[in-house]
Parts: C-alpha cells; structure tokens; sequence
C-alpha cells in the first residue's frame, strides 16, 4: 500500500517540454510509472521522447490528454506565472490528483487555485514541493527515486532536502518507506500535515510516520493535537528553524515567524505537549524510529 | 518585501483612501523646507523596515519649521533595530478623536485574504487579538467573491456609531481590498485610522508587505524595493539568485535546499556555535553559484570558519564537488572550509574533494561539529 499513489496511476505532466519539465518525466518515466500524457499549449501532436523506447503523446489541453488517455494524476512544472492557471486547469479535467512542482507561484493566484480545486474535490499537493514516491510502486515529482527503498515508514514534510537527509538515513539503517511526500514549502498549500498523517494512519503497510515541519503557520501544532488525539500509530517530529530570526523568510516562502507565531520552539513544545517525540537534530530521528517500532 | 510608509501611502492614495500630503526628506533642511510649506505643525517620521518606531525615537512631533529641522537631526542617521534612518517623511500633524485598527492579511489556515478590525487603534493588534479577542473583529474574504459592500459595513459598523463614520470608513475597507489586490500584497495595514473632530476618517499610517513572487509581473512594484535598507550582502546574494539571510555568528552555512538549510543552522547551535548566514544554494552544481555564495559569505568579517552541506539528490554529488573545487580556484578565500556531501555518487565525490586537499565528510554531525571546533580556534 501508499497514499495517495498505486499501481494504478496514470500520469500526465503539465509543462512536459521545459527543462524541468522533460528531465524530470524522464526519471519518472525510468522508475515505472506511467507516464500517459503531456501537456504544453501548442506543442499538441508532439511525442514526448522518453528514456529507452518510451514515448508519451503531447496535447495542447487537459481536457483533451485526460479524454484521450485516462490520466488521474497531474504533475505541473509550468512556470509560476502560469501555474495557478494550470493548477485550476487540472482541477477541471477530470483528474484526482494535481502535484504542483513550481516554486514561486504568486500568493494570491492560489487563494484562488485552491478554492477552485476545493469546490471540484480534487487534492492538490504544493505548489512548491517535490512531490511524493512509493518506493517501487510509484514516482510522482521530484524525489530521487534511487534514495528510497521500500518498507514500513512513511515520511511527510515540507522540505525536500531534509526529506533526501532523512529518508536516506532511514534506508541505511534497513527502514524503508511506504510513501514519501513533500508538502511544500509555501504558506499556502493544499495537502498538509493532517491529510497525510489520517492517510498514513489508514494504510495497512505504514507502521510508522516521520513528520519534518519547519517554521511558520500553525500546521505542526493542529497536527500534534490531531496525532494525540485520532491517531493510533507512532509518530517522529523534527522541527527546522530554531534559529532563524523572526520576521525573516527563511528561504521557503512560508518559512517566517510572523510576530510571535509560527516559531519552531512553540512548534516542538506543541509536539512534546501532545506525547509526540521530536528529534533533536537530524540524525536523531532514526533512533526515535527505531524506539517506537520496538 | 516590506514597503516603506511613504510608499504604502501612495499605494493607498492611487486606491483612493483619504491619506494626510506627505513629503519624504533625507536632510534636516530638507525638513525644515517641507515642514514651512505644511505650516509648520508637522510630524517627522523615520522610514525604516521596522516595527516599534515610536518608542526608538524615531516619530516626532515639531511645532514649526525649526523644530522639524532639529527633530529630522535627530532622527536621521538614528538606529532602529540593527537599521540606520535614512529618510523621514515630513506630514502635517493631524487633530486625532479616535484610533482604530485596519488591516488585511493573506491567512495561511483559511487559505484567504481576512480583515482585522479593532476600535482599540494605534497599539499592537496581535496583543490584542491576545489578551481582548472581543475587541476584535474579523472577516475572511471569499476569493470567488471578492469583498462584497455589505461586508465591508459589517466590519466598519463595528467601530463607529455614528453612520456618517461607518459609511466612510466602509468604503476606505473597500479601498484597501482594492490596494491589497492590486499590487499583490500579503499585508495591508492602517494602524492608526483615526477620526478627526470634523468628522472624517483618514490613514494616518500604512504599512504593506507585498509578495515576492508577485514581483516579477510587477515591475512598478518591484522598483520600490529599497537596498539601502538591508544588508549589502543580502542584496549582493539576491542578484545572484540565491535566497540568503544575514545573521550575527561565525559560521558560515552554504547549504543546497531552505529545509536543510535552516536545519544546518540549527546544528551549529546545537555544537555551541552561531550560524553567520542562511543561504540555500539551490540544487545546482554551477561553479559560478558556489563562488558568488562563497564571496558573499566570505565578505563578512565575523565569518570564521565556512561549511558546505550538501545532499546529492537529483544533482550528483561528484558534480557538485568539482563546482566547488572550480569555484575555489577563482577565488581566494582566507576562512577555512569544510565540506560534507553525501548522496548520489558521494565516495566518488569525497575522493575528489580529499585529492583537492579539503575536508570532506559523509556526516551532517561531523562537519558541523569541525567548522564549530574551527571557528572557536
């Protein structure tokens, strides 16, 4: 099992001919999944030229790639100016899943997107994350894909190189992961902590869950009271950003503590208030992996 | 990117909001002449990216011309929070009956643009909201909607009795939904919106933080942004793409993603060191990235020491080393450095490293703790 990934995904990338876009649907295209389509407004009628003897058709429009091929994940690298408008685009298709690559996306362009993908009940995660991977089973964004390996953990967090520091430290002690996913580095996104965690609490295979949160907004604090209270599996917290200065972002442009709030101390005592081990540096967390599998 | 006063006003002003005439100096007699036109009644204003202005000195009130130029002596060249006062804005002092609060925020848990109001002005709102949440009231904005008119009441309605304010100040809310669209802010503020004993309602202060990702569709806005008021550094690290902090430690951090990063910081701490810097270099293995990081991080004189940590997931780590090392030829840095890379292809890439000479580490721990030990030396 994973969340929110099979066997069954069908993907289509938006943006499949830019830089990003085609280097990164190569890899994933070399991990297995399929990639079914792509999109890139007046690229329609392309082949998509793949790793070995894989290709992908290109078509100019969503609506079109999900008639014709039955995409039900979209994976978005069009750039930020375009992005909420892809995002909502994706929404409208028919898709059920719409991972949002692109950093730097305007705020307010996704105060909309968001509302927008909310009133079609599609699940958008980022924008400004690296995906998520099933190791062996499914590759949708960025995550390395020879770093993972499979097993009974599941990793969410909102930053990609502490998900490569962590995920490898726990492959190289023999803890591989069900799903790994990257929420996202921006204030507003719209998969968070508390979907993963309830979606990770439903999977058979996951047995426990590292959560990686950082500064700003209050997302790890409603999580700790959401893991004490609805979970009953364990789960590892570490916290990026004890010293970062207030009013400051921290290169993620939802990592600032605004006023008071948001600030990593207030995050970790919320964590351990709720009975929720937090690591206190990086290579901690496998240890406290390795406690409460025990 | 945080505007100055000044420059929030005349956002405001273009959105029609009743804002006092105001003029900026960078010379007491500069003041002096801007306070004669006004009148001589005028408030001299440091325009500084900070809060707490007032209580640093840095507001006055002037009773004439003279005053002002002596005020704006004062205030100018004055330190507010670690920021030098290079311009006052000179503005004619306004008869104040009430203070009220006004303010429009982008919020992260409703996903929305939310309106703050409170009667209890010119004070710190968030204490507020605190210690008497009755005295505030909010509103969160539905993006299909925008702000409807009769929102816009409800909230004013909860400052005024009189209607005659009520109506005014509801269009002024209007007014700021409009400035905070249009020029893709993530704050809007007026604090303190007064009442005068005529009977109108203006801002007399303003403050907007826009969104840096709105900047490159907005060049009027992004023209605003004012390097005089951040560290030379951070400005230097902006050109060259890379998202850099200043701090005040001895440890400079050269980190590729902001989660690493921040987490790389914190290990400094944790092994009894300061970090000098946030910097996230990106995943690149782009020779001329690493050496303007280096040069930036280098240009500070508390710097000690130097680390590189480094996680090779899409880049290859050995890449990754030979940007370094090709980097470092073209520049000659005095603080020792040490580098931890680890990932894709990392023996390949730590041999690479030790054959150049450098220390090269596979651990996170073993590196921070070594430019720690280094900078303390």
């Amino acid at each position: 099992m994973a969340i929110f990934s099979s066997s069954s995904t069908r993907l289509v990338v938006q943006g499949i001919t830019g830089r990003d876009g085609s280097f990164h649907t190569r890899e994933t295209m070399a991990y297995g999944t399929p990639v079914v389509a792509g999109v890139t407004p007046g690229k329609g009628g392309e082949i998509f030229i793949g790793p070995g003897d894989l290709t992908t058709p290109i078509y100019n429009s969503m609506d079109q790639a999900v008639s014709e091929t039955d995409a039900n994940t979209s994976l978005i690298f069009v750039p930020p100016a375009f992005a909420a408008g892809a995002i909502m685009e994706a929404a409208e298709s028919g898709v059920d899943l719409v991972v949002a690559i692109t950093e730097g996306v305007p705020v307010q362009d996704m105060v909309r997107a968001h509302a927008f993908a909310r009133d079609r009940g599609v699940r958008v995660l980022g924008p400004n994350c690296p995906g998520l991977i099933s190791p062996g089973k499914a590759k949708i964004g960025i995550l390395p894909g020879h770093i993972v390996t499979e097993g009974p953990i599941g990793l969410v967090s909102r930053s990609g190189t502490l998900t490569y520091e962590s995920v490898h430290q726990l492959t190289a002690m023999g803890l591989g992961q069900t799903t790994c996913v990257g929420i996202g580095g921006d204030p507003l996104i719209g998969t968070n902590f508390i979907d993963c965690l309830s979606a990770f609490e439903s999977d058979q295979e996951t047995e426990a869950i590292v959560m990686i949160g950082e500064i700003g907004g209050t997302d790890e604090q409603e999580a700790a009271e959401y893991i004490s209270g609805d979970m009953s599996k364990p789960v590892v917290g570490f916290i990026a950003g004890q010293t970062a200065p207030p009013g400051r972002r921290m290169g993620h442009a939802g990592a600032i503590i605004s006023g008071s709030s948001g600030t990593a101390a207030e995050k970790i005592k919320a964590f351990e208030d709720n009975g929720v081990g937090v690591a206190n540096r990086p290579a901690d967390i496998v240890g406290l992996v390795q406690e409460v599998l025990s | 990117m945080d505007l100055h006063e000044y420059q929030a006003k005349e956002c405001f002003r273009t959105a029609g909001i009743p804002v006092p005439p105001g003029k900026i100096a960078r010379t007491p007699e500069q003041a002096e002449a801007i306070a004669m036109e006004y009148g001589g009644n005028v408030v001299v204003k440091a325009q500084v990216h900070s809060g707490g202005r007032g209580k640093a000195g840095g507001v006055k009130l002037a009773v004439d011309p003279a005053d002002a130029r002596k005020h704006a002596q004062n205030i100018l060249g004055l330190e507010i929070k670690g920021l030098t006062v290079e311009k006052v804005l000179v503005t004619p002092t306004e008869e104040i009956d009430t203070e009220a609060y006004l303010g429009v925020l982008i919020d992260r848990s409703s996903q929305a643009p939310i309106f703050i109001v409170s009667a209890a002005g010119g004070i710190d709102i968030e204490e507020v909201a605190e210690t008497r949440p009755d005295e505030v009231r909010r509103f969160v904005v539905d993006p299909r909607h925008g702000l409807l008119p009769h929102q816009a009441f409800w909230l004013a309605d909860f400052l005024y009795d009189d209607p005659e304010l009520i109506k005014q100040t509801a269009k002024i809310i209007g007014q700021l939904y409009e400035a905070f669209t249009n020029t893709g802010a993530s704050m809007a503020e007026i604090n303190p919106l007064i009442t005068t004993p005529e009977g109108k309602v203006k801002a007399i202060d303003a403050k907007m933080s826009i969104d840096e990702n709105e900047l490159f569709r907005r060049p009027d806005i992004a023209s605003l942004r004012d390097t005089s008021a951040e560290p030379k550094a951070e400005t230097l690290a902006r050109e060259a793409g890379l998202s850099f902090v200043k701090l005040d430690g001895e440890v400079g951090c050269c980190v590729n993603g902001a989660g690493l990063a921040m987490a790389t910081m914190d290990l400094v701490k944790y092994y009894g060191g300061e970090p000098a810097n946030f910097l996230d270099i990106g995943g690149s293995s782009n020779p001329d990235k690493v050496a303007s990081a280096l040069q930036i991080i280098a240009s500070d004189p508390n710097v000690k020491s130097i680390l590189f940590n480094i996680f090779g997931g899409i880049t290859r780590c050995d890449d990754v080393a030979n940007g370094i090392i090709e980097a470092l030829s073209r520049i000659e840095i005095r603080a020792p450095i040490v580098i931890r890379l680890t990932g894709t292809n990392e023996e390949l890439a730590l041999e690479i490293l030790q054959n150049a000479g450098f220390s090269a580490y596979a651990s996170m721990d073993d590196v921070v703790e070594e430019a720690v030990r280094l900078a303390r030396a």
